[in-house]
Formats: C-alpha cells, sequence, structure tokens
C-alpha cells in the first residue's frame, strides 16, 4: 500500500435497511475502500451522541451513520429521531473544533448495495482529505507531535 | 468483570473468505486477543463438522463465550447460536463478525482485506466479555392469517391455507377478486382458458367457509409484530347490501349513466355506474360507482336501479366503514400493473388508432370482451396484418431496466390467437433476443415458427402513419432493424400490439410502508433473502408471493403462493413464536421520571407509572428500537444486546488496531 493516509471509520448502520443495504454491496461483488467498520444496531435511532464522542475519542477519524429512508423504519420513526439529533450533535462536535465533514448521516435502503459503496467510497476520500483527527493520539502526547490543524483547533476549543 | 474464555472460528468459506483474506494470519491474531482461550480456522463453519468444532470446545475446553467471523448475521447467527445452545451455552453469548459480505467481498487489496477482518473481529472478541445471557421472549400465536390481494396468488394461498383449517382474510381492493388472469383469454404455453382454470378456484374461495372475503376493501393499517398483528382494514361503501343483493345485475341495466369507461376491458368498453366488473365475478354482488352515480354525486337522478331491484339492495346512505382484525400471519400478493406504454412517444401509443397495449389485445381477443372475442381494429375490420413489439418499457435503461419474463410468450401466445382467428393475417414479432424458458415454452415458439409468423430480431424504432409508398398509405408503419439481415424494414401493418413490461404497483412502496417491509430498487417487494427466502420478507410473519415479488408467470406465481401459505402456516400452526429479546428496560432506581422516553417510543411501549413517579417498559410492546435509550439524558433505559458499554466496547475493538 501506498503511504497515503488510511482514515479509520466507524459505520452505524441499522439492521434492517443499511447493514442489509452493506450485505448486498458484499452479494453483488462491489469494490470499495475498507477504512470503515460497521457497527451494528438494531435502529440508527438507538446511535447516541455519546457513541460517536467515543468513536473519536478512541481515534477514530470520521463516523457514518446510516438508517432506513424516511418513511420506511422498521420502527416507525427511530430514523427521524436520528434525523433531529444529527444536527444538534454535529453542532456539537463542530463547537468542539471538529469539521463538519466529519460525521455524515445518510439513508440507504436494504436494496441499495450501490449506494452504500458509493457512500464509503466518498466518505473514505473525504476523510482522507481532512486528514487525521487523531483524538486518541492526542490525549496522551507529547504537545511536539500534536501538530495537524484539526488538533489546533481541538485545543482551542477547550477552555483553559 | 470475571475472566471468560473466549473462542474464535474463522470460516474460509471455501475461497469466499480465504480468498482475499489470509485466514491464518487472523486465526494467529485472533489468538493472541485478551480472553480468547482458543481461535481456529475451518473450511465451512457452518457445515456440521464447523459448528461441532463450537460444541466440543464449550463442553470439553470450557469457553464461555463464541465469536464466528464468517458470512452476515443476517445469513447464519441462528445457526451458530443454536449450535452454542446445543452445546451448552447461552446462544446470545456467541457473536457473528461480518467478513465476507463487509470484508472479503468488498475489498480488492488482499493485505486490506485481512487488516478489515482483523478490526470487524477485534470489535467482536472486545464485546463479547460484556454480553450477558439472554432468553427469547415467547408469545402467543394468532391462528388466522391475512391474505392481500386477490388474484391468482392470493387466491391460491388463501385456498391452501384454508385447507388447512386456518382461518383467512382475504383482501380485495376491487369489487371482485381475480386480478389480472381473470382479464386473459388464453394462457401461454397451453392454450388454457383462463376463465376456464380461475373461475373455479376464484368460486372455491368465495364458498369456502375458512375465508371471509373482503372484497372493495383496503388495509389502512398494520400494528404489532409476528403472530399478533392488528390490522385495520377499510370496507369501501358499495352502496349495495351485499347481504341482499343476488348478483342478478338488473341495476346495472337500469342505471341510465352508461359511459362509464370499463376499468376491466382497459376502457375499450363502457360500463353503467351501477355495475358487477365481470360476469364472473366473485363476490357476485353490484356496485354503485361513487364517482359516477348520479345521486351520488348530488345530481338529479329517479333512481331506477331502486325500482328495479327486486331486494331493495341499494342503500345510498352506506358508509365506509373500518374494522379491525388480528392474524398472525400476513400473505401479500398485490400482484403487478402493466407498464404505461405513453412515455415511450415513438410508438404513437394513445395517438395513433390501432396502437394498443397488451392487456387491451388480451381483451379484444377475448370471447367475454369488448369485441365479443373478435379481433378487429378501431373501424370493426380484421387487421390484415399486425406487428408485435416486444420489450416495451422492460430492458431498457430509459425506464426499467429488468427483463419482465412473461411478454416473449405472451406475445407469441397473441401471434398464435391472430393466426387461429385470422389464418390469412400476416404476423410480425420484433423481438431483441426470445425468453422461452420455461416448460413447454420452448416449443410453443418452435410450433409459432411453423405456423408461418414472421420474426423479426430487432426493437422496433418507430411507429408512425406517415406512409411512403402507395403500400404504406392508410397503414401504421413500423420502422424496425432486422439485426440479422442488417437491413432496416418499413412494415405496413394494421394493428401494432406493444408488449409492454410489468411493473410494480403504483402504490407499491407506500403500500410495503404500511406494512414494514422495503421495495428493491426496481419498485418491487424486497424479499428477505433473493434465494433462499423469495417469500419471506425482513418483517417476520409476512410473507410476499406473485408478481408484487417481481415478474412471472402464472406457475411460478401459483409455486410461490404455495411456498407462501406453507411459510405463514409453519408460523401460525405453532401456539407460540420466539421473539427476538433486545428489547430496553427501565432501572426504576435511576429513572428521574422526566418523560423524554415515553413520548418518544414509536410503539407505545413505555408508560409512566404514577405511583412510583418513573418510567416503566411494557415488555410485549417494545420492539427493540432502542431509541428511547439513546434519548435520556441520564442514560437510564438499556437495551438488552445493545447495552451502551457493550457498543462502546465494539468501538474501542473495532479502533484497537
Amino acid at each position: 500500500m501506498s503511504d497515503q493516509f488510511e482514515p479509520r471509520l466507524i459505520g452505524f448502520l441499522c439492521r434492517w435497511c443499511s447493514y442489509n443495504g452493506a450485505d448486498l454491496a458484499g452479494t453483488s461483488r462491489m469494490k470499495y475502500p475498507p477504512n470503515l467498520v460497521p457497527i451494528k444496531t438494531n435502529c440508527s435511532g438507538r446511535v447516541d451522541p455519546t457513541h460517536i464522542f467515543k468513536a473519536f475519542a478512541e481515534g477514530a477519524d470520521g463516523v457514518l451513520i446510516a438508517g432506513c429512508h424516511p418513511g420506511d423504519c422498521h420502527y416507525i420513526n427511530g430514523n427521524y429521531r436520528t434525523a433531529g439529533r444529527f444536527p444538534l450533535m454535529k453542532k456539537m462536535l463542530e463547537q468542539l473544533g471538529l469539521e463538519p465533514g466529519r460525521v455524515r448521516l445518510e439513508w440507504v435502503s436494504a436494496a441499495e448495495g450501490d449506494k452504500f459503496a458509493r457512500v464509503v467510497t466518498e466518505f473514505t476520500e473525504e476523510i482522507r482529505a481532512l486528514g487525521p483527527l487523531g483524538w486518541r493520539t492526542q490525549t496522551d502526547v507529547d504537545p511536539a507531535q500534536a501538530g495537524s490543524a484539526a488538533s489546533d483547533r481541538v485545543e482551542e476549543a477547550v477552555p483553559a | 468483570m470475571a475472566e471468560e474464555k473466549i473462542g474464535v472460528y474463522i470460516c474460509h468459506c471455501g475461497t469466499n473468505i480465504a480468498g482475499k483474506v489470509d485466514v491464518e494470519e487472523v486465526t494467529r491474531w485472533a489468538a493472541e486477543q485478551p480472553n480468547v482461550a482458543v481461535a481456529r480456522e475451518y473450511k465451512y463453519m457452518c457445515s456440521d463438522p464447523g459448528q461441532d468444532l463450537i460444541k466440543q470446545d464449550i463442553q470439553e475446553h470450557g469457553i464461555t463465550r463464541a465469536v464466528v467471523a464468517a458470512c452476515s448475521p443476517t445469513m447464519h447467527e441462528p445457526t451458530f447460536r443454536k449450535a452454542a445452545g446445543d452445546g451448552g451455552l447461552n446462544p446470545y453469548l456467541l457473536q457473528m463478525a461480518n467478513i465476507r459480505e463487509h470484508c472479503s467481498w468488498v475489498t480488492i487489496d488482499g493485505d486490506a482485506a485481512t487488516e478489515k477482518a482483523k478490526r470487524i473481529l477485534g470489535a467482536q472478541i472486545h464485546r463479547l466479555p460484556l454480553n450477558l445471557p439472554l432468553e427469547p421472549i415467547e408469545v402467543p400465536v394468532n391462528p388466522n392469517v391475512m391474505v392481500v390481494g386477490g388474484g391468482i396468488a392470493g387466491i391460491e394461498a388463501a385456498l391452501k391455507l384454508a385447507a388447512t383449517g386456518k382461518k383467512v382474510y382475504l383482501v380485495e381492493r376491487d369489487p371482485s377478486i381475480g386480478g389480472h388472469m381473470a382479464m386473459f383469454d388464453k394462457t401461454f404455453p397451453t392454450l388454457d382458458c383462463a376463465a376456464c382454470i380461475l373461475t373455479p378456484k376464484m368460486s372455491a374461495a368465495g364458498k369456502e367457509p375458512n375465508i371471509e372475503m373482503l372484497a372493495y376493501s383496503e388495509v389502512t393499517q398494520v400494528d404489532g409484530y409476528v403472530g399478533n398483528f392488528k390490522v385495520k382494514v377499510t370496507k369501501k361503501a358499495r352502496y349495495v347490501d351485499i347481504d341482499k343483493c343476488t348478483g342478478c345485475a338488473l341495476c346495472t341495466e337500469a342505471c341510465v349513466v352508461r359511459k362509464v369507461p370499463n376499468e376491466f376491458d382497459q376502457g375499450l368498453s363502457k360500463r353503467a355506474a351501477a355495475y358487477i366488473p365481470f360476469p364472473q365475478a366473485v363476490p357476485l354482488k353490484a356496485t354503485l360507482d361513487p364517482t359516477r352515480c348520479l345521486t351520488l354525486t348530488g345530481k338529479k337522478c329517479k333512481q331506477p336501479c331502486v325500482a328495479a331491484c327486486g331486494p331493495a339492495a341499494i342503500d345510498f346512505d352506506q358508509k365506509d366503514e373500518e374494522i379491525e382484525l388480528e392474524v398472525g400471519a400476513i400473505i401479500m400478493a398485490t400482484g403487478f400493473q402493466l407498464w404505461d406504454p405513453t412515455p415511450e412517444t415513438r410508438y404513437s401509443y394513445g395517438k395513433l388508432d390501432n396502437v394498443i397495449s397488451s392487456l387491451e389485445f388480451e381483451r379484444i381477443s377475448n370471447a367475454s370482451g369488448p369485441t365479443g372475442g373478435h379481433i378487429v381494429c378501431k373501424n370493426g375490420e380484421p387487421p390484415k396484418s399486425v406487428a408485435i413489439l416486444h420489450c416495451v418499457g422492460s430492458r431498457d435503461e430509459n425506464y426499467q431496466e429488468f427483463c419482465s419474463r412473461v411478454c416473449c410468450m405472451y406475445s407469441l401466445k397473441f401471434a398464435h390467437l391472430i393466426k387461429e382467428h385470422l389464418p390469412e393475417t400476416e404476423v410480425y414479432e420484433c423481438y431483441i433476443d426470445m425468453r422461452t424458458y420455461g416448460k413447454g415454452y420452448e416449443e410453443f415458439y418452435k410450433r409459432l415458427m411453423d405456423e408461418g409468423v414472421h420474426f423479426i430480431r430487432g426493437r422496433a424504432a418507430e411507429v408512425s402513419d406517415v406512409g411512403l409508398t402507395p403500400n404504406e398509405e392508410g397503414h401504421l408503419v413500423v420502422k424496425v432493424e432486422d439485426t440479422l439481415l442488417g437491413v432496416t424494414r418499413r412494415l405496413p401493418v394494421d394493428m401494432v400490439v406493444l408488449s409492454s413490461g410489468l411493473a410494480p404497483r403504483a402504490d407499491a412502496k407506500s403500500t410495503a410502508q404500511i406494512f414494514g417491509f422495503g421495495c428493491s430498487a426496481n419498485g418491487f417487494y424486497l424479499e428477505r433473502h433473493p434465494k433462499l427466502e423469495p417469500v419471506s420478507t425482513v418483517t417476520d410473519g409476512i410473507f410476499i408471493a406473485g408478481c408484487c415479488q417481481y415478474p412471472k408467470d402464472i406457475p411460478d406465481t401459483v409455486a410461490q403462493a404455495g411456498a407462501a401459505a406453507a411459510g405463514a402456516l409453519a408460523l401460525v400452526d405453532n401456539a407460540t413464536v420466539k421473539v427476538e429479546p433486545t428489547i430496553s428496560y427501565i432501572d426504576p432506581e435511576k429513572c428521574s421520571g422526566c418523560h423524554i422516553c415515553v413520548g418518544l417510543c414509536p410503539h407505545a411501549a413505555i408508560q409512566y407509572n404514577e405511583e412510583k413517579g418513573v418510567a416503566e417498559v411494557i415488555e410485549a410492546a417494545c420492539k427493540g428500537c432502542g431509541v428511547c435509550v439513546a434519548a435520556c439524558g441520564s442514560g437510564v433505559p438499556q437495551q438488552r444486546g445493545y447495552l451502551d458499554e457493550q457498543i462502546f466496547a465494539e468501538i474501542e475493538g473495532a479502533l484497537a488496531l
């Protein structure tokens, strides 16, 4: 592999639509970058903002949440809760100095293997362009190494 | 946390996984991970010897947790959880790591796939010590079944289920059951008369005491879950008391509104506002069309229908009635609609006379149709030449990419019927490929070649009425490239039949939403697994059959209806069914009673207990979405199997590498 930056991504996938959409991408042998590790939840509405923070704290460079299309939720309206929470959470992450592009919400149905592959491909490239976030490496650091643009902003955002 | 002994089982899946992922390396790596007592690889972990590895390790090595890195849990989680259970381990102490669909099949680079497999597996290894034993929840099953759609698929499924003694509600939107098949004249390739083979089944369904027919009715709401669905059905007002109506049709003769396009004849004939859709209708009851009846539209009418009706069945005050039914299983058999050829403007459908759709031809060739079974042009003359254009709205990236599977065969049937009625008439079939894949189908094609039908390999480019030669004057002209001869031909014909593809019903998506499952990219209902579970949906207890799933012919539809009936029976024949225990619970010690979760629960499964001042989960109503867990500011509600700490551990494991 080349020495280009390989982002580490976490994807929360609802088990009814998006997890199956990811399965379909596999069954159809579509190819996409290996950077995203999926985590299954019953509903995208189960994804708690703390899960996102945890992922960034553990060293993720980007987090995807994928659920059923509006109207298709297996639990009637769980995905509307996700849609409602997402902008607030995104705003909060921005206040912490994160680029808004590091979190992404997508609706991927069980029939949209191609969309899942496309979303992961795009997301990987977008995060690659943003560069490492490195929250985990930040905390037990040696300040000399903490030089990236993102991490500078994190420090600015944390009250002294 | 007590010391756990995790067994890791990594499947090669032949070369499906091992062809990309370095399974030996992943196994070696797994063996070094915390709490892992044993890590094994095997060619096919789902085989009996593979499953035995897990059972043996539980029994002989005291494994307390297990993870199988293999295919999607959707595929084999039940298999492996059962194996763990057989070995004496609580099934919920086994997790799956999906390194096939999510890894080996989608990754180009082998090293990258191996790394990703470790991350996916690592997440589960990290989570496992936090897994708790769970017991499936057992709920009672309502033995009744609902079949939605009264075409051949729905009728067949309902009859099969009724024969086992189960009560079946057969819901049909139209005034009569029968569906598309009732409109057909003959059926390929045997040329059985459609009515001769369908109407006995329709009549049997009408007489069957175990079938409660709800014709002219629609499902508006579905609640509940496997074994326990609550379905709201609106019985549309017919303005006729069906207990009194004898189906004598005197009202339809008396009705003064006579120019309503007859849907059953594709608008080629007219019916009255009081009507019975076709003579063999089941139930054989009259309906007053609320959009056309003078009285019902507030106009003046002497109401001759009332005078004509002996049993005084007509009731202008009838209202739509909503009923609620409880069933254990649902079979969706809502069928298809013919692809409307209007957008394909080059074929001039709707612009030029005698350019007709396939369903219109079905009605014209049908003895009970608008022309009494005489194949004639609009002017009443039999056509001297007919072109049948295949793949209209099928196999076309502009409209529907898929092959509708039945059009080649029904086109051949049309050619045969024309030759049978009008032996002197020239028939041209313009096709891309001839797809005659079924039993007796290829033989039928051969037979048609011998009957003198002209086969032109090429998709028609245009249908116009512009004659360039005296030969063409006054005719429809089909322009088509004969790709076998390499020439462009112009066919002057009297009639053009457009062999339109089958399309999903316009409301397929919203219907699927009512029932809580999805549609495929092409708009047909999505099956749980395209090969192994073609009649199941992702919603347990809801099955699909017939063309609502994908275009198919009558034999396949009947077979699928039987399969769906068997699937439903296998469920409702049991007194109880086990459902996933991954539901929420609330610790009353921690709940502050803020009410946030109460309003958010989509299934009204959280109640506020005034006395204790806390929220409580009604276990039977909770379906396990976890919305309450994510919403609570104090993290009090938790979801079994998806505890916050379990998800956190997965995140840690996934990012540890």
